[in-house]
This record gives C-alpha cells, structure tokens and sequence, in this order.
C-alpha cells in the first residue's frame, strides 16, 4: 500500500503543482542541498554503509555535482527509489536528478521527458546460472525460467534476445532487486539476469558464491548514466560536465590528493580545469573552482571507479570499457575551454 | 399577500446553491485536468492513451490469452485484467466456501470443533495479508522439490515451479458427452420444479437427490460409453528445465489464493455466525415444533433468514478480497496491479493515464460485483405482503 500512497502523491504532485518554476539550480541554492535518486541498494553503485551514509559510483556522482555547485560533497539528500518507482520521481519534481544505473535509451529520453547527461558506467546485460544445472551459454537456456526486475530495458532485452533466436523463456518478476536475487537463490528461476555489474555484485549477497556462474556472453549495451528533467539544459550542463570534469581529471593526471599542487602548474589544460584561468564556471552558473573542489572532494573517475567497483572494491570489475579512450576504453569527455 | 423577494424563496435559493455547488466542483476538477495537461506538456512528458497500441515488447509468465513479447500494451493490459479476474474469482469462491464452513464450526455443539474454528478465525484474521502472502511464498512453496524431485501425488506433480495436473483433451465424440451433462442439468430442473408442486398439492415430494445424482452422473458416463471414450489426458513432462504440458498453476498463484482465501474467510465465518446468530431461537423451536427435522430448520427456515444479514457484509469481504490482490505485487504474480501499473508504467512512463486507468478498473469491477449482490440481495429480501 505504502507503494500506491508514494505513487499517487508524486502523480498528485504531477497534478496540483503550479505550472511556472524557477530552474533547477536555483532551486537547489536555494534549499542547501542536492536531491538525489538513487537505487534501493546496488552494491558499487549507490548502496547505503552501516553508518547510514550512501557509498558507491552513483552516489559519488551526486557528491560531484554538489561539490560543483557548494563546495561540499556532503550537501546531498538521497531518495532511494525502486527501478519502478524512479522516472515518477523525476518528472514530478521529488528528486533534482537521477543517478541510479538507469540505462540511456531513446524513448526515456524522448517520451518520458527526459535528458541523459553522459556515461558514468558501460554496461552489459549478462546471465548467472547454477554451476550444477550446467549450463555454458545463454543458447543453453532454452525453456528456462529466468529472473529479473520489473519495469528495467533488461527486461525488455531479455524479451529480444529469446525471441530473435527462437527460445521460450519464463519471465519472474519482481519489484525490488533483493527480491529478484531471492527468488534465483530458493529455485525458484535457473537463470537471473542483469547487467553484468549487477550480477558481479550480487553474487557477494549469495550463500555460496562458488556455486554459481556468470555465462559469457554480453547481450545488450547498457550505457548506465544521470537523468534529469528535459528542458532545463543550466542544469543538464552542470550533470554533464561533473562528470566530465572526473574524467579529464584523470587523463591529466590531476587527482584528489595532488590537485592543490597542480593549481600553479604549466599545463593549461591544468589550469583551465583547476579554475586558475579563464571564467569557466560563469557559463555554468558556478564559481570557477567548480571542477577543483569536485576533484578534492570527490576524485577522479579513476579513483571513485577503484574504491566503488574495481580493484579498490569487493566487485573487483576491470576497467575494461570503462577505462579512458587513451587506454583502449572508451570513456572519452570533451576538452574544458 | 406580500410577494417575496426571488433569493427569498426557497425553491429558488434551493435550486441556486445546487447549481452553484455544481459549477464549483466542475471547475474545481477542469481547472487540475487542464493544470495537469499543461504541467505534463511543460515537462515534455508525451500524454494521452495513445500508448496502449504500441508495442509491449516484455514477456508475462501467465497469460489466459494468446501474448507475446510483439502484442501492444492494450494486450498487455487485458493479460493483466484476466490475471487479476482469475485470482479474485477463485479467491471468492475458496473464500466463501471455507468462510461458511469454519462459521458453521464456530457454532457447533461439539467443544474441540468449536475451538479450532475461534483459533482459525482470531490467527488468520490478526496477521496482516502481506505477511500471510509472503508466508505462503517464501516459508512454504518456495521450499519445495526442484522439478527433477517433485511430489506426485495421483497424476498430480508439486515443485518450485508450481502445481501440475493432466489437462483432459476432448477427443472428437466428446461434445455429445457435454451435451448430455447440460440434458441432465436441465433433466434435475423439470425433477424440482414437478417435486415441488406434488409437495404443494398433496403434501409429500418427490424424492430429488439420488434420482438427481442418478441423472448427473449417469447420463454422461453412458453417452461416454456409447462414444467410444472420447477423451485422452495430457500428462505434464519433464523437458529441459521446467514441465511442460498439462494444466499448470504457478506458485505465485498458489501463494496468493491460499493468503487470500484463508485470510478473506476467517472475516467470511465471523459474518456467517453472526448471521446465523441473528435469527431468534424462537424460528428454530417453532420449525421444531412443527415437526421439521434439524437439517430441514437450518435448510428452511434459519438459512434464508441468516442471508439476509449476511450478504451485505459479504459483498464488502469479496470488494476487499479483489482490490487485495493487488498486493501480489510483492509477489512475480502479473495481474493488474504489477504488470499495468508496474512495468507498463514504467515502460512508458504515463504514470497519470496508467493510473486512472488503474483506478477505474478496481472501481468498475467493485462497482460490478456490487450490483450482482445488491441483485441478490434483493432476490432474497424479505418480501412482505
């Protein structure tokens, strides 16, 4: 029931609210803080710690954009959202933006009135199955009973990949992730499937994690990155470039602990992304500092992808796709001047 | 005498604050549907029902009608609609059956039969529904056999994966046994109605039920017979990972019928001892006295009264019971509240269309099932002369 209250009073809100407001940032300086979707619990990705703080890529990018915007990466107030429950949110006004692994497709960001601002993670739809059910490869599943989360494009995936080659399949779906991986677990499906960040992160949540096996193959692109509402594009820009300030922090080899000395380096690329030249923050509706205090408070993308997913974290994820274009990924962001 | 002023008379001022109250709630609701659309086209958000012939492009584990992943959301819906149908229709009739019985219970002279009912009725209708479902779910179904190891039973198979049992598939010949089971039907009508006026002429009946059982299952069994037995049944087979054939009821169905019906029907025999509690002794030592027999008083003469009081609070119970099995969200049940306000919504993302529609599919099939018990209702009033 607490669903259908939380669901009508965001279509209440879509309803009732004044037609006219002010934009985003201004909105958002003006209350203090970040409002910030974010998954109901997806280790690596925005999942809450024990100290009831929020940790994990998704949730480093909000960090990022309230650093951008106050200074301080801890301005960030968290709803944490189910996968049904997320684009409701948005377009009623409830969060500022979504960061919460949600896939970037033409017709969210069409239709549902949206604008995706960048690629914080590559991802791909993968399959995990039982060791003893012996199964090699996803062509083996024919017939099988498949898990996944409701209302997600892996469902929709799902549903192309067993159709075009010809397979019957049984679709259990339920609302919440831990239910999803629940249900894998009793036997109740053979296979469960999501994208494969999930799949590695998950099965740290499973009894015996030697039993089972992600399958090879890759079924789908999953470009995992932050929604906002379409049409306020000050906004939309300040997402796309905390991002992106992440990045090119790390092609130029600035991170958070040697940022306060590369501010008076020669490099002007440097200088243009530590603020010491030019006014690139004016465009934004920032200070010039902007990206600088992202960096320090925050990271470079190598680092929030170390300590949430790679080899800093239990996942344990290479960089593979998500490593920069210099280094045979192809994470790439477009140069600040 | 003295006309009154028009605002003074109150057939006018009557009619004036009636057609005031109108207009303000009228444009009370204009005004928040044109702010929605206009809120709707300010966040680009497409609106309308158009989305309803569009392609699904998800699949649904139980579906009553053909679907597949290429039918448009309409089909979906309608998936859905069927889903929510069946659980509720077999739901009501668990329900209603368990409810009469463990009523009837709770007020038997025997102490031990007494008991098991009041215990039955004070758990069942104390533990909240979600956590009955999930109950049902998680302790019970999902700790049974993988398909490989399941439980037979008859021809019947339980496992994880749900409840199998041969499907009987009609062989040519087989629509004339159908045929004679409606004869018979008809055939036990004509017996009742020819039992009934003896009994209101001479004063004694026709004996109905063994001539009637006769009829019912005779009568088919032989045209069966004379057909050439007609009739061959699918048996479930173990094919890869799942059984496949047969008839099949999936475990989340399971799970939310029995949470349903045994929580609906602990509400249904409070309403039944109470109905039957409000018919005064005086009926049944009158009936008594007049020299019925016990079944024949409860049959004649209790019965008909008590369903006076019953059926209204019964007609809330089977409303409740249909918009709680929205609750089978929780569960991978696909019925209205999951697959349409669930993934459809979020698929396209109309959560204001999707919703209404929702919402005016719960009030339509409430608002139905109301009316057929308001007609029963009426059937069985009191009629006074």
């Amino acid at each position: 029931m607490r669903k259908y209250l939380f669901m009508a009073s965001m279509v209440a809100s879509i309803t009732f609210a004044s037609a006219a407001s002010a934009t985003t940032l201004d909105d958002v300086k003006k209350k203090g803080f970040v409002q910030c979707g974010v998954s109901q619990g997806l280790k690596g990705f925005s999942s809450p710690d024990d100290k009831g703080g929020w940790t994990g890529i998704d949730v480093d990018l909000c960090r990022a954009i309230a650093a951008a915007i106050f200074g301080d990466a801890e301005k960030v107030k968290y709803t944490p959202l189910s996968a049904k429950e997320r684009f409701t949110a948005l377009q009623s006004g409830e969060i500022d933006v979504l960061s919460r692994n949600t896939t970037w497709a033409l017709s969210r960001d069409t239709a549902l009135g949206f604008d995706f601002r960048g690629v914080t993670y590559y991802d791909g739809q993968g399959f995990m199955v039982r060791k003893s059910s012996g199964v090699k490869s996803v062509r083996d599943l024919d017939g099988a009973t498949v898990c996944v989360l409701m209302g997600t494009s892996t469902a929709l995936t799902l549903a192309d990949y067993f159709r075009s080659n010809n397979m019957k399949y049984e679709p259990i779906t339920f609302e919440k992730d831990d239910e999803v991986v629940a249900a894998y677990e009793s036997g109740r499906c053979d296979a469960y499937t999501t994208d494969s960040s999930g799949l590695y992160a998950n099965r740290l949540t499973l009894k015996d994690q030697q039993e089972h096996l992600v399958l090879p193959e890759i079924i789908s692109k999953e470009p995992l990155g932050a929604v906002v509402r379409h049409g306020d594009n000050q906004w939309g820009d300040i997402v796309s470039w905390a991002l992106y300030a992440m990045l090119n922090a790390e092609e130029l080899g600035v991170n958070s602990k040697n940022a306060e000395g590369m501010r008076e380096s020669d490099n002007p690329e440097i200088r243009r992304l530590l603020g010491t030249e030019g006014k690139f923050g004016e465009g934004l509706g920032l200070p010039d500092d902007w990206a600088y205090n992202i960096i320090v408070k925050v990271g470079n993308y190598a680092e929030i992808f170390d300590r949430n997913v790679g080899k800093g974290s239990p996942l344990g994820i290479p960089r593979g796709l998500n490593a920069l274009w210099t280094q045979g990924g192809i994470q790439y962001a477009p140069p600040i001047r | 005498m003295q006309k009154k002023a028009f605002w003074n008379d109150p057939r006018y001022r009557a009619w004036f604050f009636q057609v005031l109250a109108v207009l303000l709630a009228g444009g009370f609701f204009a005004s928040i549907a044109a702010n929605t659309v206009a809120n709707l086209n300010q966040l680009n958000v497409a609106s309308g029902f158009g989305f309803l012939q569009h392609t699904a492009g998800f699949g649904i584990s139980q579906t009553l009608i053909e679907y597949s992943e290429a039918s448009t959301y309409g089909r979906a819906f309608l998936v859905a609609l069927l889903n929510t149908l069946l659980v509720a229709g077999i739901g009501i009739v668990c329900a209603t059956v368990l409810g009469f019985l463990v009523g009837i219970a709770r007020l038997s002279s025997n102490w031990l039969v007494a008991k098991l009912a009041t215990v039955y009725i004070e758990t069942f209708r104390n533990i909240p529904l979600l956590l009955q479902i999930l109950f049902w779910y998680t302790a019970v179904l999902s700790n049974l056999p993988a398909p490989r190891d399941s439980m037979q039973f008859g021809g019947m198979l339980l496992n994880k994966r749900g409840l199998y049992a041969p499907a009987p598939v009609g062989e040519p010949g087989f629509e004339y046994v159908m045929l004679a089971f409606a004869v018979a039907l008809l055939g036990i009508i004509i017996l009742r109605r020819l039992s009934e006026r003896k009994r209101m002429n001479t004063g004694a009946g026709l004996p109905v039920l063994f001539p009637g059982l006769g009829l019912v299952f005779g009568v088919p069994l032989l045209v069966f017979w004379l057909a050439g037995s007609p009739l061959h049944f699918e048996v479930p087979e173990l094919r890869g990972f799942n059984f496949v054939g047969g008839l099949r009821a999936v475990p989340e169905l399971l799970a939310l019928v029995f949470a349903l019906s045994i929580y609906t029907a602990s509400f249904i025999a409070e309403i039944v001892r109470s109905g039957i509690q409000a018919v005064n002794w005086g009926q049944s030592e009158a009936a008594l006295a007049l020299g019925l027999r016990r079944p024949e008083v409860l049959r004649l003469v209790v019965v008909p009264q008590a369903l006076r009081v019953i059926i209204p609070p019964l007609t809330s119970q089977f409303l409740n019971l249909t918009k709680n099995s929205s609750l089978a969200a929780a569960l991978a049940y696909p019925e209205l509240a999951s697959v349409f306000a669930g993934t459809v919504l979020n698929q396209t993302g109309q959560a204001v269309e999707v919703l209404a529609i929702t919402m005016a599919v719960y009030l339509s099939l409430s608002l139905l099932t109301s009316m057929a018990m308001n007609f029963y209702n009426s059937r069985i009033a009191l009629v006074e002369r």
